[in-house]
């Protein structure tokens, strides 16, 4: 075991709080764009999914994405609970200075957010206990192993029980595949499973707060330096390039985004700042660490544009996809994932390739397919199967009644902006203890 | 006694408001309200999909009237609002059977 580095370990714990801070970042940005009934909804089902997906990531969660028991599938179940862990060093392919446990920390943070960006697929409608099993069930399903897949390089030694993705020479340095590409594919089988909202897409539904949409969107590209950055392990050039092109990227993604509204709408909107910023992020994160900065302009323009395009698709199959998971997550995943295959350059970084533009022909950008298709296809039809099923057990969605009055008063007692309720007795008058108990009963 | 009531323009209130004020009507009633009338709403582009906003904005706003004033103030709410393009609003009268003042009990055109 090597000696821990203090350097390497202080930017591990902070890129991970970083990470963190993404998911209630992500549940501003998600809580703006749904109407004021259900905002409230929309945030509680990202703070839920940190309590149910760190919950399970110690139980076993860990284990079958990183553990070293396990083959190409999965990690087995030798690092359960994580007890394995303490007084060790993180090792993923070899060994990295910093103690295993910062290291469990730091990937739980992606499994949590993962599972949280699906949520915006499902917005104002879907029950709330759903979700929660749902994330649970799909957080076991599929994102472990998957992450499992992509992220894992073997034990001590490399290779040895590494994901079969990552054997396979699929490039993706922060989870374009195992984050994006797999939160998006699920998003778009549970919004089918789901159905549209009441009213859509005939009615427009616009954004209820922009401000917390930008809020969200600045905390999302304020954490993802550490997301991206953070996953060089270590405080390295590597962590330095990483930063580098997730900046130059999204700040090209807003550009490229704003033109389109400009160009075809006739409008730059904040909420299309906004997208193309996460737009943006998400392409760079599985070729942060091996692109140039030029090429970073490149891949954040071509996010922007083609997310800002690709929004408008489930109008065209009918899908209420309701905050654009797909058009950007999935998109956007797919965006970043092929590009390695054009942009990557060994002269930035000698553990990634040369792409088809640098001389490395059609072979890498094939590699990088077969990472999209595969993570793609096992999303979609393993959520597929999860949603199904709960739909025919518990149900999935809220009744009619519900979901017009607004699902934050009904699932949660509350309403984002209960200004009448604030200024006086309009609220609801307490019933002393024990009283409302028994009325409760003669109700019965 | 009679109520006017227009529908206008919302930027156009406070103008609206200060014709009145000058005019001597002491009290209004106004609220936020949406509507369309013969040229229906518009057409809106956002995120890339097109909508029909049949709704437009408005504000409503109240006034209680002798019949006397009537003429007058409706002929300064319609001269006031008017910019001559489409949506300008409305402005009708009814007849009113009872107005009381609830502090103090008054009635008919002392209430006023």
């Amino acid at each position: 075991m090597p000696e821990i580095s203090t350097g390497d370990t202080a930017w591990l714990l902070m890129s991970s709080a970083l990470v963190l801070l993404m998911t209630p970042g992500l549940a501003f940005f998600y809580g703006g764009m749904v109407r004021s009934k259900s905002v409230l909804n929309m945030m509680m089902m990202s703070f839920i999914s940190i309590g149910i997906v760190s919950v399970l990531w110690v139980l076993y969660g860990f284990s079958i994405a990183f553990g070293d028991t396990g083959n190409g599938l999965w990690g087995g179940l030798g690092e359960i609970g994580l007890g394995e862990l303490i007084g060790k060093a993180a090792d993923n392919g070899g060994y990295y200075p910093i103690p295993a446990l910062v290291f469990a920390m730091f990937q739980l943070m992606f499994a949590i957010i993962t599972v949280a960006l699906i949520t915006g697929a499902v917005a104002d409608r879907m029950k709330f206990l759903a979700w929660g099993i749902f994330a649970a069930l799909w957080a076991t399903i599929v994102y472990f192993p998957v992450a499992h897949w992509v992220f894992d390089f073997g034990g001590t030694e490399l290779g040895e029980g590494a994901g079969w993705l990552a054997n396979l020479g699929v490039l993706d340095f922060a989870g374009g595949t195992a984050v994006h590409i797999n939160a998006g594919a699920a998003g778009l089988a549970l919004a089918i499973i789901l159905g549209r909202r009441i009213g859509w897409p005939k009615t427009l539904m616009k954004p209820h707060n922009l401000p917390f949409v930008l809020l969200g969107a600045a905390l999302l590209w304020f954490g993802w330096f550490g997301f991206n950055a953070g996953s060089a392990l270590g405080a390295t050039p590597t962590a330095a390039l990483a930063f580098a092109t997730t900046m130059i990227a999204t700040a090209t993604a807003v550009l490229g985004w704003v033109v389109v509204e400009r160009v075809r709408d006739g409008h730059p909107t904040s909420l299309g700042a906004a997208s193309g910023a996460v737009a943006g992020l998400v392409a760079i994160t599985p070729a942060c660490a091996f692109v140039s900065p030029i090429g970073a302009i490149a891949i954040g323009f071509l996010s922007g544009v083609l997310c800002a395009l690709a929004v408008g698709i489930k109008f065209r199959f009918k899908f209420d996809d309701s905050l654009d998971v797909v058009g950007i997550h999935l998109v956007g995943g797919i965006v970043g994932s092929l590009a390695i295959g054009l942009f990557a350059t060994t002269s930035v970084n000698e553990l990634g390739k040369d792409g088809l533009f640098y001389g490395g022909g059609i072979q890498p950008l094939l590699t990088q397919s077969i990472g999209v298709v595969a993570v793609l296809a096992y999303s979609f039809v393993v959520t597929f199967g999860i949603g199904y099923l709960l739909h025919k057990t518990i149900g999935f969605r809220v009744s009619e009644d519900v979901e017009v009055g607004g699902i934050d008063l009904v699932e949660h007692a509350e309403t984002a902006y209960d200004l009448a309720a604030a200024a006086g007795p309009v609220g609801g008058t307490r019933i002393p203890t024990g009283a409302g108990l028994a009325q409760k009963k003669v109700n019965a | 006694m009679k109520l006017v009531t227009a529908v206008i323009k919302p930027f156009k209130l406070d103008d609206v408001r200060t014709a009145l004020e000058s005019f001597g009507v002491h009290g209004m009633t106004v609220s936020e309200a949406s509507g369309y009338g013969r040229q229906k709403g518009h057409t809106e582009v956002y995120r890339g999909a097109e909508y029909t906003v049949d709704l437009v904005p408005k504000i409503r706003l109240e006034v209680l009237l002798e019949d006397d004033d009537v003429d007058d103030v409706v002929e300064v709410i319609v001269k006031t609002a008017q910019t001559g393009r489409i949506g300008d609003g409305k402005v009708w009268v009814v007849p009113v059977d009872t107005i009381v003042r609830v502090r103090t009990g008054e009635r008919g055109a002392d209430a006023l």
